[in-house]
């Protein structure tokens, strides 16, 4: 019975595809015309195998060919700026963002700039405790049926897109915002904050879940034998051990409320402006703001791509849509090293597992 | 407690015990109580939009056009529009992103390349959508030539969405025993051969999901097709089911939302409301679909 299976399993493999050594070869017996159709067949199976996997590895490299699409199309884009406008000084350093102005078009993205940080630190004020905390919970404090529950609800938290959460900020924080704080206008960086906050929740979560699960065992199986408490193994050794792991997980948060467009273009007020100054309490999460990714998303549908002159030079107004990749350009390097340093960190972990 | 006592009864509970015992409870009281505060935004807020929607969450609202510049009548066309550029990417996301998964669990050796390989996907997922928005202006847009159209915004999509399809294929491939892999070799299969009949099948569930979440994001992404490939207004008949030409522009759900929300004055808030629960529950349907197809793989796994 059990060669019968064999038997029968091989022909089927050998009828399916290629097979890269000579089987039986059912076809001998059929005639000179019967074992030629099979060697084509034979030959084309091969060449098709050989084909998929070539396609395989092709595929399999794209990732690398996209990230370095990324960067080169939109560093094409943007090149022209770089070589005719940017002085490194001006670009950071200024907060003058008037790039359509007439006679002095000026572009300084320091205020775009510190929009994002002020975003995003309230973000990370809001979201790193919480996360932190529900993902400890899951990890260690919760019952089996409630870590499914709680999971599911998680990845339907990620799920949300981000254009529903900026119409959230806009119809229901907004009003709520005014009213709670007699703020004159509800689009702030308090109202953005939050908002990316809640968004960047569920990578952190998980995340930190999957680095608190990976302490190994001993440590635990150590710490209960000397009658420790769950919180005691969570604050002494848990916490100590998946340290890294939880920096990789606040790390990708940030990474995530950096790149933040649709809910941060709906929700911050989309006003240049610095929400720090010397008055007491020195940041005010009450003013609205404008972050890197809002003034792309805003503005790229109002600059013109304009082709260069027959000199090679620009016209001026050519340079906004160009100033506006040099700000991609400035945002994807910034989740570039985010987004390594987390994963090295991460990585760091699963060796010295 | 006094001393005589304690020796008496050596494994009675002890001052520090009880202190220890209550610490670890309030602590536990904490944490529960802050993961519900970070879960009750998705049920108070999806409750909350869907009472506001109910007035305007008719068949009607669906299967109609917009009216009077956006303020009456339905959404079709931006519906309509979100399916073929859904459709579009998953054709290019799908056999890339399977197939990129394939090699990076079954071919990839442990080397400096495949650990650039990986690293590429991280952070093509990481990859702000505004920068990927950017890319596809210069890339399919401008370079191309493809213009501003369907092709375009569905061909971004699927770039930011390959890495969804290749880490899900990645594990789910991983979880497939090393054993069925090596029964197959012996009995003389190539590598290939394993795959398609051993390894795919048996792992297909997993892939299935991850295709699934790609749907969910590639459907509420807004960014990217902003100057790819979603346009403010087209004129489509009501009930159309292929309005568009894939060279065209069209309109989309999150893009509608968007600017019906913001550029917009005068949209009747209910249908504001409304257009942002379908998008929602467009979104969410399909991924409440692919936990479930997950859970029951877990379940019913033979291994």
């Amino acid at each position: 019975m059990q060669q019968i299976e064999k038997h029968s399993l091989t022909d089927k493999l050998q009828d399916t595809s290629s097979g890269t050594r000579p089987g039986p070869a059912s076809g001998v017996s059929r005639g000179t015309l019967g074992a030629f159709l099979t060697h084509i067949r034979r030959i084309r199976r091969v060449v098709s195998e050989r084909t998929i996997v070539c396609l395989i590895y092709i595929c399999g490299v794209s990732a690398v060919i996209f990230v370095f699409g990324i960067f080169f199309f939109v560093f094409r884009e943007g090149a022209p700026f770089l070589e005719h406008g940017f002085k490194a000084k001006e670009f950071f350093l200024s907060p003058d963002w008037y790039p359509t102005s007439a006679t002095n078009k000026r572009y300084g993205i320091l205020a775009q700039l510190v929009g994002t940080g002020s975003v995003t630190l309230v973000a990370m004020l809001v979201a790193v405790p919480f996360s932190l905390g529900t993902g400890i919970f899951i990890a260690e404090f919760c019952g089996k049926k409630t870590r499914e529950i709680m999971k599911i609800l998680v990845e339907l938290l990620a799920a949300i897109p981000s254009v529903v959460w900026g119409f959230i900020g806009l119809m229901v924080m907004n009003p709520l915002i005014i009213k709670l704080t007699g703020a004159p206008i509800g689009l702030n960086v308090l109202n953005a904050g939050i908002i990316v906050g809640l968004m960047s929740v569920p990578i952190i979560v998980t995340i930190a879940e999957d680095a608190i699960r990976a302490v190994p065992d001993t440590y635990i199986e150590a710490a209960e034998a000397l009658g420790a408490t769950r919180w005691q193994l969570v604050r002494k050794v848990i916490l100590p051990a998946a340290k890294s792991g939880l920096l990789a997980a606040v790390l990708l948060g940030v990474g995530r409320a950096v790149g933040e467009t649709m809910a941060v273009l709906m929700c911050t007020g989309h006003s240049i402006n610095i929400p720090f100054d010397a008055k007491v309490p020195f940041f005010h999460v009450l003013e609205s703001v404008r972050t890197l990714t809002a003034t792309i998303a805003a503005e790229m549908g109002e600059a013109p791509r304009l082709e260069a002159n027959a000199d090679g030079t620009y016209p001026t107004e050519a340079l906004h849509y160009q100033a506006l990749f040099v700000i991609g350009i400035v945002l994807f390097a910034i989740t570039f090293v985010i987004n390594i340093t987390a994963d090295m960190i991460v990585k760091g972990i699963r060796r010295k597992k | 407690m006094d001393g005589n006592e304690h020796t008496k009864n050596l494994f009675a509970a002890t001052d520090l015990i009880h202190k220890k015992l209550r610490a670890q409870r309030t602590v536990k009281w904490i944490f529960g109580s802050m993961s519900v505060v970070i879960l009750i935004p998705l049920v108070a807020l999806t409750s909350y939009l869907i009472i506001r929607a109910w007035p305007s969450l008719t068949w009607d609202f669906i299967t109609d056009v917009p009216k009077q510049g956006m303020r009456s009548g339905g959404i079709w066309p931006a519906l309509i529009g979100t399916l073929y550029t859904v459709t579009f990417s998953l054709l290019v996301a799908v056999p890339v992103g399977v197939m990129a998964g394939i090699y990076l669990n079954e071919y990839a050796r442990e080397s400096w390349f495949t650990r650039i390989v990986n690293l590429a996907v991280v952070n093509l997922a990481g990859v702000p959508s505004i920068v990927h928005a950017l890319f596809g202006l210069g890339a399919f847009v401008v370079f191309a030539g493809l213009g501003k159209s369907i092709l375009s915004a569905s061909l971004t999509l699927a770039i930011m969405t390959l890495p969804v399809i290749i880490v899900s294929t990645k594990e789910a491939l991983f979880a497939v025993p090393v054993t069925f892999r090596m029964a197959c070799w012996n009995l003389g299969a190539s590598r290939w051969q394993t795959i398609r009949t051993i390894v795919l099948p048996n792992s297909i569930g997993g892939i299935l999901t991850g295709i699934i979440l790609q749907v969910c994001r590639a459907a509420g992404e807004t960014a990217p097709i902003m100057f790819t490939g979603a346009v403010f207004f087209k004129f489509v008949k009501r009930g159309d089911l292929f309005p568009y030409k894939p060279t065209e522009q069209c309109m989309a759900l999150s893009y509608h939302l968007h600017t019906i929300s913001t550029q917009v004055p005068g949209v009747p808030e209910s249908m504001l409301y409304a257009t942002a629960v379908v998008l929602l529950g467009f979104v969410l349907a399909f991924n409440a679909i692919a936990i479930v197809l997950r859970t029951r793989i877990r379940n019913r796994k033979k291994w």
